[in-house]
């Protein structure tokens, strides 16, 4: 047997170390970001919407993209975040922000346990299936739960204190809220950055490709798609409860399919399982329905209904996803993992 | 001491359906036993059920003397079954290095060793999985099947499809893996020239039935034997 090479010099030392590397351009989205705020001030409300989605996106890709679990119902636990942050600061229990979106992530990611016990024995149609009726029952009993939920009009004018005591969220000019939201969004990213390139993120790409070779290598893979579901539930229960700090209500539309949905095409459009994916899906979803919705009033969804026809049939990884096939047609090497 | 495998009167099958039947075995630490067989006589299906990946209507099966029959197939990989299967499936999406890493344990086999077995894979760590050669796709599935440090490693037909000098590269590296720390191997191979000369006991099924359990030589050295059993000579 040869004589081991030091272990900085080892290539899968080296290819190891490389992986958790952050790229220069991932600097790029947050720059973006920030410069969005003194760019664009009157678009704060915009922004701040567009990075809460951003961040159910990521919920939605690290169980759809990483772990493969088929769902159209993640608004579930974006609701139950809502909720749980609405009704908390509406009935006057508890209304600080942060602490507000520590128990939206307790519960939502109680709700994605639960019902992950049970649809996580089943897979394909039935899973999707499954999930669908679990965000419906979340809404009726929404809807039925008026005295504390609100019913149909949901809980408006929820009063949140000022940020660590002294930033105000004000409605009308959201300087404070598109802050909050993206030190937030921030803080998960890398949270499901550093997961998903951990031995735990290879083995749910493990047992998206083959389950029954995860089996053999001895991976426990419903335990882990359970653990994975409950974490995505979490920060899509985060993601919720931004939602309703930074505008002040919560109504039914937060457990709806169109939320489910609208996540659901965005993750589609910007390619899903790639982390960056759900930025650029985001962006260009909302972008495009902010400005056909304005020069075509009666007619956007045309527009963006074309845009998914094309990415479907051309581009099936999404917008990243031709920037991959560029990439490679004009032979930039592709970083190591 | 306990056999490293042992199978007692094992029928098994997919759903209802009996693939094999009444198969006794045992092999003992560091013993290396060949499968042969014509097509369609349950060789995978054996392995498949020693992994829990089939329906068990009979029988019992223990590694190291603990018995697998209720125990699911991740629970028999951490106890020691280690499978490297005929479609060799390399998670695409991961790199050489992640598939190596995604079931490693620690024990004897380390990256290090496994490298030194393959130093082809040394080279394409930050390939991904579906950017490598057949043979190469084979070694890694063979390498990461290694480093979950089996006591009893399964391989189902790891040279088919195989270019004969990738063929010879392997068995090569089939040989080298022969009790080496105790590991005990079942191959299942549809070349009788590999099977021979990778071990000197030999089974060989029909009908989901094993039908000759003995010494390998006794087999190559009556090829008429051999053609009655497998429907050819070598």
């Amino acid at each position: 047997m040869s004589a081991p090479t030091s272990a900085h010099e080892h290539p899968a030392a080296r290819a190891l170390a490389g992986r958790h590397r952050i790229r220069l351009w991932e600097i790029i989205p947050w720059l973006l970001a920030i410069a969005f705020y003194f760019a664009f001030p009157r678009y704060l409300g915009f922004g701040t919407e567009l990075l809460v989605t951003i961040l159910f996106a990521i919920s939605l890709d690290l169980a759809l993209g990483y772990a493969g679990i088929v769902t159209l119902g993640h608004a579930a636990f974006f609701g139950a975040g809502a909720y749980t942050a609405g009704m908390l600061a509406f009935h006057h229990i508890w209304s600080e922000p942060i602490t507000g979106l520590i128990a939206a992530a307790v519960v939502a990611g109680a709700v994605g346990l639960g019902s992950g016990l049970v649809l996580l024995r089943t897979t394909g149609l039935t899973l999707l299936m499954l999930t669908l009726c679990t965000m419906a029952l979340l809404e009726e009993a929404a809807n039925l739960g008026g005295h504390y939920t609100g019913g149909f009009d949901g809980l408006p004018g929820i009063d949140i204190p000022p940020l660590f005591g002294m930033f105000e969220f004000n409605p009308l000019y959201p300087r404070v809220q598109y802050l909050y939201v993206l030190g937030v969004l921030f803080v998960c990213f890398v949270f499901v950055r550093t997961l998903v390139y951990s031995p735990f993120g290879q083995s749910l790409t493990g047992i998206r490709e083959n389950t029954l070779r995860m089996h053999a290598v001895g991976a426990p893979v419903r335990v882990r798609l359970i653990v994975c579901y409950t974490i995505s539930a979490a920060i899509a229960g985060v993601a919720g409860a931004l939602w309703a700090q930074s505008n002040a209500y919560v109504n039914l539309s937060t457990l709806g399919l169109d939320r489910a949905a609208t996540v659901l095409i965005i993750l589609v459009l910007g390619g899903y399982g790639r982390l960056y994916g759900a930025f650029v899906g985001a962006v260009a979803y909302m972008a495009l329905s902010h400005f056909l919705s304005k020069y075509f009033p009666t007619a956007w969804q045309l527009g963006l209904g074309l845009l998914l026809v094309v990415i479907a049939l051309f581009a099936r990884n999404g917008i990243l996803g031709i920037f991959e096939t560029l990439q490679r047609r004009i032979g930039i090497k592709r970083p190591s993992p | 001491m306990a056999d490293a495998l042992e199978l007692k009167s094992v029928s098994a099958g997919y759903g209802e359906t009996v693939v094999i039947e009444d198969i006794n075995l045992a092999i003992k630490a560091g013993e290396s036993i060949s499968v042969i067989g014509r097509n369609g006589v349950g060789k995978t299906t054996l392995l498949a059920t020693v992994m829990g990946h089939t329906a068990l209507h009979a029988g019992t099966l223990a590694l190291n003397g603990r018995d697998l029959a209720r125990v699911p197939p991740y629970r028999r990989a951490l106890a020691g079954l280690g499978f490297v299967p005929q479609e060799r499936e390399i998670f695409p999406s991961l790199t050489v290095l992640e598939n190596l890493e995604v079931g490693a344990r620690a024990g004897h086999w380390t990256k290090e060793r496994v490298f030194e077995l393959f130093p082809n894979l040394k080279e394409r760590l930050s390939n991904m999985g579906n950017q490598l050669s057949g043979g190469e796709q084979q070694m890694l599935s063979i390498a990461r099947a290694l480093l979950t440090n089996p006591t009893v490693l399964l391989m189902d037909e790891p040279t088919e499809g195989l270019a004969p000098v990738v063929v010879e590269t392997l068995t090569a590296v089939l040989l080298r893996l022969r009790g080496e720390s105790d590991l005990s191997i079942i191959l299942v191979e549809q070349n009788s020239r590999v099977a021979f000369e990778f071990s000197t006991r030999t089974l060989v099924m029909d009908k989901g039935r094993v039908v000759y359990d003995g010494e390998s030589a006794t087999l190559r050295d009556d090829p008429e034997r051999l053609a009655k059993l497998i429907g050819v000579s070598e």
